[in-house]
């Protein structure tokens, strides 16, 4: 198959970096793919870490009650929201992406994303309230 | 009298042989007709003839203007610069093309992608010896919206990181060969878009359907091929052709 272009481009290499998450001038589709990515990226690294933590189990009951008691802490807690954040968008997200690939709400997939949005923070902001209070 | 008012373009220049492009700031007077293009024109006629820009109907027919104003894909004939509202308009070649020469980019392999023997309009037509052509004309073009103007392709942030992504016009061409298959089988079509690097590749952004100047929905044609392609695997998982 052909690149897009009879020659390769050396004076405007492609930058994957920049075309992925240069969000400016950019309609709201665009910013949902560039946040869908780094939400993507975050989770992975999540779940890395969430493993190793969970290897902490190894050292015995001392050494994960002391983890619990540091991740209670007001900042791990607001970690917390964020990868609520993270799960929701990009969950979300793809229940959006997954509709119009499958040829459902192409045309109003601006409001799909809303609506979607729109569940997402109801549900962001019951969960953060439930980290914090329970 | 027409109110004027001095606007400044930012305009990309590049020569080949050059490391990497710059900037070069132009001071011209404009009124409230002056589309961007004609102000290009009057800046490589009275100030720079070196500038140089693709062009040719004025009017948003033939695609050949396209550019980022503003950092966004548009047609130059048909962007007024006072519309734009700013007193620096930047002018850059769009993206995801290789760059020649200051804000033209290279579109053959944009406009090789419509020739392929799978984007079977072209190739019947261009080839039917018993087609009646109208006089003065050489051969049938496709008869769609797309001006291929490849504002599209600039917009895609796929098309940003994969050299081989067919790309959101070619397979938006592929949705009329299959949607409207004028007595051809559409098949062709489908197997050339169903890869890592046809309709399957783009990620919903929806970016080409936004700047696109002639509504053609690029997006929705991609959509509308992997509905298709579902539908036929889901057809052929069950014995069903």
């Amino acid at each position: 198959m052909q690149e897009a272009g009879s020659m390769p481009d050396t004076v405007r290499p492609k930058r994957p970096l920049k075309s992925w998450f240069d969000v400016r001038h950019r309609k709201v589709g665009t910013w949902a793919f560039a946040l869908n990515r780094l939400t993507g990226i975050g989770l992975s690294l999540y779940l890395i870490i969430h493993l190793v933590i969970l290897s902490l189990l190894l050292q015995g009951e001392q050494g994960w009650n002391d983890f619990v008691t540091l991740v209670k802490s007001p900042f791990f807690l607001t970690l917390d929201v964020i990868l609520l954040f993270g799960f929701l968008f990009h969950g979300l997200n793809g229940v959006r992406v997954g509709l119009v690939g499958m040829g459902i709400g192409v045309d109003n997939q601006r409001t799909l994303f809303w609506v979607l949005m729109a569940v997402g923070i109801v549900l962001l902001l019951a969960g953060a309230w439930l980290i914090f209070t329970l | 009298m027409m109110a004027e008012q001095q606007v400044q373009f930012k305009v990309l220049r590049y020569k080949q042989g050059q490391a990497s492009p710059t900037f070069q700031t132009f001071n011209l007077t404009v009124n409230e007709d002056t589309t961007v293009l004609v102000a290009l024109q009057d800046i490589r006629r009275d100030q720079d003839p070196t500038l140089i820009l693709r062009h040719s109907c004025h009017h948003a027919s033939c695609g050949t203007c396209g550019m980022k104003i503003n950092g966004q894909e548009q047609l130059s004939c048909v962007v007024k610069a006072l519309d734009l509202g700013t007193q620096t308009v930047m002018v850059e070649p769009l993206d995801n093309l290789p760059l020649i020469s200051d804000l033209v980019v290279d579109m053959n392999g944009f406009y090789d992608r419509y020739t392929t023997p799978e984007m079977m309009y072209l190739r019947e037509s261009e080839f039917l010896t018993e087609a009646d052509l109208p006089e003065g004309i050489e051969k049938w073009l496709r008869f769609e919206n797309c001006v291929e103007c490849g504002c599209c392709v600039s917009a895609c942030p796929i098309a940003g990181s994969d050299a081989e992504y067919l790309g959101p016009a070619a397979l938006a061409a592929a949705w009329r060969v299959v949607a409207e298959p004028r007595e051809s089988n559409p098949q062709e079509a489908l197997e050339w878009v169903d890869n890592e690097h046809g309709c399957w590749r783009c990620h919903a952004a929806f970016e080409c359907s936004e700047v696109c100047p002639s509504d053609v929905d690029p997006a929705g044609a991609i959509m509308s091929l992997r509905g298709e392609l579902t539908r036929r695997k889901f057809r052929r998982l069950f014995g069903r052709r």
